[in-house]
């Protein structure tokens, strides 16, 4: 009866039409894919091809589609709040509800969607780029890749297991303390970060080494593609930045569930430290978020210019000098806290300056494009649109980086259009423009580029109609994380509204685009399904589990366009050599169950599973420790079975 | 080898003399000034510091292995991240916060800002 109790009032979220309708469709889901797994037989060929694989490629794929899943999660969560904010008195959602729902949907956004789906493409990318067989540390790579998939799906099952966080994605204390936020909801929102938050330190280290030490002879720093330099500074910031974000959440964590005083308003806690330290993190998270989509856009550009990259030094310094920056300019989130005259000036110029290495870039696309023979296939749209839509975003960041005008801008919609207007035409562009580009490479066919460009035109004009309007909101007082609005703020709300509506087309047709691209697109013969110049465009389609039967030489920038020049390529029949190849591992997929046991666990702050899953982790760590499993060769023979027959529609 | 032994470890003397300066003036500093105390403090951690980039350069070889450029470049950008978080929190977070109780202004700064 208990236990009934227990379930019916804190365990299940009740008493919601909405979540009893979403409770609804997550059973059926599960059950359907279920049976169908069951049915066609499918659950051996689910753990050894996915869940058990330590391949860059299948693990950036993972990576993408549940980035994907997310961004429709984060895309329901944005509708439901326009439907809400569409018209004054609306009874849409409740403020509680509004409040979960404006947490998750920014929480998603960029922690679940933005950085899955660029690490999806690093990962797909980076060791094609370099002339690598795989990552530094392959296994290590499957643990990222489950840590934030389990994360994901933490944080994901509270709205209908105990709740969701209510306290934004910033979770500022005193508010999301155990005082004004008692029970699991704020917990989950603490675990689903710091677990997937391993994963990512563990990517990001996994890319430095990879990207230090396992590029193709002759390919000096100097001559990599500029994704992988992007890269290669994204996985700096993180190494340097998550760590703070872990600790910070570990002390909320240790405040909430264990009753210390860090951030408490009594016992002389400091709840303001929480909005220092999350900052900290913060802005170097806003650029490693964006950093890769740049990287995106220039190689994209270059290729449908036709063109070498225009200023490629003055790419990497700027990058270096942003990767230095990015880390002194956090104050700017709360220039309104009450700091002195001194602190927010120095925050202020600090801000501005960053904005020089960003202009920098904008400078070096233009330059790419000038005198170029520009072909405008999908991607080369999603650049084109970005530049214009990334500099509004910018000039608005400039303008609310001068503290003394930003005590009128923050937290107002200004700012929610300023953000949206750098992450979605910063960061999604990106995401879509390398998607669509890379996909010929990921799946042996290119997306349709019709349906491409009505979602694209869709996406971006409603994009455009749903976020200008928000800037004028905010100078007309509109605040952000209202869930009412007032009268005179209508006529704009509905615009904005339907450009939400606008942009979930475009999104409806870009998946639909998928599923048509998969049915009836022309395969591709050649891996160099755009005339490429990277290296990645060098391997065969569908790439070979090993990428790379033989490694060519690098005498310059954009080797495969040299290679293409003087004819060579990556399957040198005299020079092939047995290649070593990492074995599959079902422990990354299992220690982080256990750790997603763990977490929940201590969301309820049930300590004995809690302790219970944690040994279970040590023992998976044990297991790999005493793992002698060194990999196994892939003989002369099978690549050469493996090349004529990738390589039979070429001649 | 042979060249390596005939050389004079410049390196090692002037890193070997630099030590034990510092230390002496860091002792020295503790306990024969009469600097006040914040002094004392600050010119022990700036001693250490430098003595720590001693030790790196010139007996771990921070620079010399192939890829000691990118060792260099690691620890420096680590050491600045380290201050920036360290002293970049105490200084911003350090305004009208206090944990004397007694009424006195400070006290009142610090509520009227937690109106924000
Ligand atoms: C041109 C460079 C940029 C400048 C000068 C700039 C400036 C600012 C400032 C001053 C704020 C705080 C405003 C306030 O709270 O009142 C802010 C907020 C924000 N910016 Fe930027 N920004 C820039 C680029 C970016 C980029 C590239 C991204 C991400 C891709 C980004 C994402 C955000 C986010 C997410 C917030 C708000 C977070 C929140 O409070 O929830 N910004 N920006
Ligand atoms: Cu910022």
């Amino acid at each position: 009866m208990d236990l009934l109790n227990f379930l019916l009032e804190d365990f299940f979220v009740t008493g919601q039409p909405l979540i009893y309708g979403a409770m609804v469709s997550i059973v059926l889901v599960s059950f359907a894919i279920v049976f169908v797994l069951t049915y066609f037989k499918k659950w051996g060929w689910l753990w050894r091809e996915w869940l058990t694989t330590v391949d860059h490629k299948k693990i950036g794929i993972m990576y993408i589609i549940a980035a994907l899943a997310m961004l429709f999660r984060g895309g329901v969560d944005a509708l439901m709040m326009r439907v809400q904010l569409t018209l004054p008195g609306m009874e849409f959602l409740d403020s509680q509800h509004y409040n979960e729902i404006f947490t998750t949907h920014g929480t998603i956004m960029i922690i679940f969607m933005a950085m899955p789906f660029l690490i999806g493409l690093m990962n797909y990318i980076v060791p094609l780029q370099i002339g690598a067989r795989d990552v530094a540390f392959p296994f290590l790579n499957a643990l990222s890749f489950w840590s934030f998939a389990f994360g994901a799906l933490l944080f994901n099952i509270s709205f209908v297991i105990g709740g969701s966080p209510d306290a934004g994605w910033t979770s500022y204390t005193p508010m999301a303390g155990a005082n004004l936020n008692p029970g699991p909801a704020q917990n989950y929102y603490l675990m689903g970060l710091q677990v997937s938050g391993i994963g990512t330190l563990a990517t990001g280290i996994n890319f430095i080494v990879t990207i230090l030490k396992m590029r193709a002879p002759g390919m000096h720093m100097m001559r990599m593609p500029i994704f992988t330099w992007s890269t290669l500074i994204t996985s700096i910031i993180i190494v340097f930045a998550f760590p703070i974000l872990t600790v910070a959440l570990a002390l909320m964590t240790i405040d909430r569930i264990f009753g210390s005083h860090f951030f408490t308003l009594t016992g002389e806690g400091m709840p303001m430290m929480w909005a220092n330290l999350f900052w900290l993190w913060g802005h170097p998270e806003v650029y490693i978020v964006i950093l890769p989509a740049f990287g995106i856009f220039s190689e994209i550009i270059s290729t449908f210019a036709r063109k070498q990259l225009f200023g490629y030094k003055a790419m990497v310094y700027s990058m270096v000098v942003i990767a230095a920056l990015s880390f002194v300019v956090w104050v700017h989130h709360f220039f309104t806290m009450g700091a002195g005259g001194a602190v927010n000036s120095f925050f202020s110029i600090t801000t501005m300056l960053i904005a020089v290495p960003t202009g920098v870039k904008i400078f070096n696309w233009l330059g790419t494009m000038y005198k170029g023979r520009i072909r405008f296939d999908t991607p080369m749209l999603w650049s084109l649109a970005f530049i214009p839509c990334f500099v509004i975003g910018g000039v608005t960041g400039v303008m609310l980086a001068m503290a003394a005008a930003d005590y009128q801008y923050h937290n107002t919609y200004f700012l929610v259009a300023h953000f949206h207007y750098v992450l979605i035409a910063g960061t999604v562009f990106g995401c879509f423009a390398g998607l669509t580009y890379w996909y010929p490479k990921m799946f042996g066919h290119k997306l349709n580029e019709k349906i491409g460009k009505i979602s694209f035109w869709f996406f971006v004009i409603g994009f455009n109609i749903c976020f200008f309007p928000m800037y004028f909101l905010g100078l007309a007082g509109m605040p952000r994380r209202t869930y009412t609005i007032e009268p005179e703020w209508m006529p704009l709300n509905v615009t904005a509204s339907i450009g939400a509506v606008l942009m979930a087309i475009g999104f409806v047709i870009f998946v639909y685009n998928i599923y048509y691209s998969f049915r009836y697109s022309k395969r591709e013969t050649t891996g160099d399904a755009w005339d490429g110049r990277a290296l990645e465009w060098a391997t065969t389609t569908p790439v070979p589990f090993y990428n790379f039967a033989t490694l060519p030489h690098i005498d310059g920038s954009e080797a495969f366009w040299r290679l293409k020049e003087r004819g060579g390529s990556t399957y040198e029949t005299d020079k092939l050599k047995p290649i070593h190849m990492p074995s599959d591992s079902g422990v990354p997929f299992i220690m982080m169950a256990l750790m997603f046991v763990a977490s929940f666990a201590l969301v309820w702050e049930w300590i004995t599973l809690a302790i219970v899953g944690l040994i279970g982790v040590i023992v998976c760590m044990v297991i790999r420790s005493f793992d002698y499993d060194d990999g196994f060769y892939v003989s002369v023979d099978e690549i050469k079975r493996t090349e004529e027959k990738a390589r039979e529609g070429e001649q | 080898m042979s060249e390596l032994t005939k050389r004079v470890p410049k390196q090692h003397i002037v890193g070997f003399i630099g030590s034990i300066v510092l230390t002496v003036l860091a002792a020295w500093t503790a306990v024969g000034s009469n600097l006040p105390v914040p002094w004392i403090i600050t010119a022990i951690m700036v001693l250490a510091v430098i003595q720590a980039f001693i030790q790196l350069f010139m007996f771990m070889h921070m620079t010399e292995t192939d890829s000691g450029k990118i060792q260099a470049g690691n620890m420096l950008y680590g050491f600045f991240i380290a201050v920036v978080i360290v002293a970049g929190s105490i200084w911003t977070m350090s305004f009208g916060y206090t944990h004397d109780h007694g009424g006195n202004s400070d006290t009142e700064q610090h509520e009227e800002h937690m109106d924000h």
